[in-house]
């Protein structure tokens, strides 16, 4: 009976794992190029996922779609192309640049141009402020430099 | 004062947004095949052998709705679909998505069917090329065969009152 179950469960393991690697085995070309496109693409089902990474039933059927247009001859572009027609600028990981993502796109570098402009406004209006220094001040700056290290009161100024 | 009111602004500005993000739904997906015309396709109906394609409904508006008898959702939106069927505005069509016409058809005879028929896409290829990736889906097709609505997921009261019917009736005219 053990045997019978082992031998059982033997099968079952072997024909599970022919089951996974027979979509590899099949074209080695294609299938680096499945996972090269998939890996940009989303899988609508659970969407922090790669189409590549899933195995969500549509990623599967998606990636069968894909291992046909291949085989058909298509370039990468036409096939995110089928899927964007279908599914939307969605499915990409990396959107387009067109008018709707231009914000997407430029927003960064335009809070980054905001940012630096801002930061040179400040540094601009700060320092003359900091430099101008009475004929007072700069008097006893420099007495209090001179004393340096010899112990004696300062000199009172009267600000 | 003034020194507060500057990042105060930011920060209401950032709220605003972060809130719109938040109560917007990840899983709707906005479809690109609204306004465009409804893929062709030629499919074997689940009673029937006879084939059917889209272009057989040109002049007509009709609901075309993906379900499965797997498809846990597609039992919420049923109750729906049999009183939209009632009323005789418009044909729906279903689309037995990836199924087993077995437990399709004795699903329907549970449930009740609202579908003047519905056609088998067993492999999901059809599914694909009308971008469906969440079942159930339902699609409002023109006369001219083109794609005016779509809603992901189970359709409520609400969108079947507010948004299908008065479609269906605007594009009837």
């Amino acid at each position: 009976m053990k045997i019978l179950w082992a031998s059982v469960l033997a099968l079952a393991t072997f024909t599970a794992q022919a089951n996974q690697a027979a979509p590899l085995a099949e074209d080695p070309v294609v299938e680096q190029r499945l996972v090269h496109i998939a890996e940009e693409l989303r899988c609508l089902v659970c969407q922090n996922e790669s189409l590549a990474g899933s195995r969500a039933d549509l990623a599967l059927d998606l990636k069968r779609e894909i291992r046909q247009l291949i085989k058909q001859g298509k370039t990468d572009q036409e096939v995110r192309d089928f899927l964007v027609m279908r599914y939307g600028d969605y499915v990409l990981y990396r959107p387009p640049v067109k008018p709707t993502t231009w914000l997407l796109w430029g927003g960064p570098f335009v809070l980054l141009a905001a940012g630096l402009a801002g930061l040179i406004v400040f540094l601009r209006k700060r320092r003359p402020a900091e430099a101008a220094l009475s004929p007072e001040d700069q008097r006893r700056a420099e007495a209090l430099l001179n004393d340096e290290g010899q112990n004696k009161p300062l000199p009172k100024g009267d600000s | 004062m003034k020194r507060f009111l500057i990042p105060l602004a930011l920060f209401v500005v950032l709220a605003v947004f972060l809130g719109i993000g938040l109560n917007r739904d990840p899983r709707e997906v906005p479809s690109p095949l609204v306004g465009k015309p409804a893929p062709a396709f030629t499919l074997p109906q689940l009673d029937s052998a006879t084939p059917f394609s889209p272009k057989d409904m040109a002049g007509k508006v009709w609901l075309f709705n993906v379900w499965a008898s797997w498809c846990v959702s597609c039992r919420q939106e049923h109750p729906i679909l049999v009183d939209f069927a009632k009323t005789r505005l418009a044909p729906l069509i279903g689309l037995d998505y990836k199924d087993k016409n077995d437990e399709a058809r004795a699903w329907l005879q549970r449930y009740g069917n609202p579908y003047d028929f519905s056609v088998v896409d067993a492999d999901g290829r059809v599914g694909i090329d009308y971008g469906v990736y969440g079942v159930p889906e339902t699609y409002v097709i023109d006369k001219a065969g083109t794609i005016r609505f779509k809603q992901i997921g189970p359709v409520t009261p609400e969108v079947m009152q507010n948004k299908i019917v008065p479609l269906i009736k605007e594009l009837q005219k």
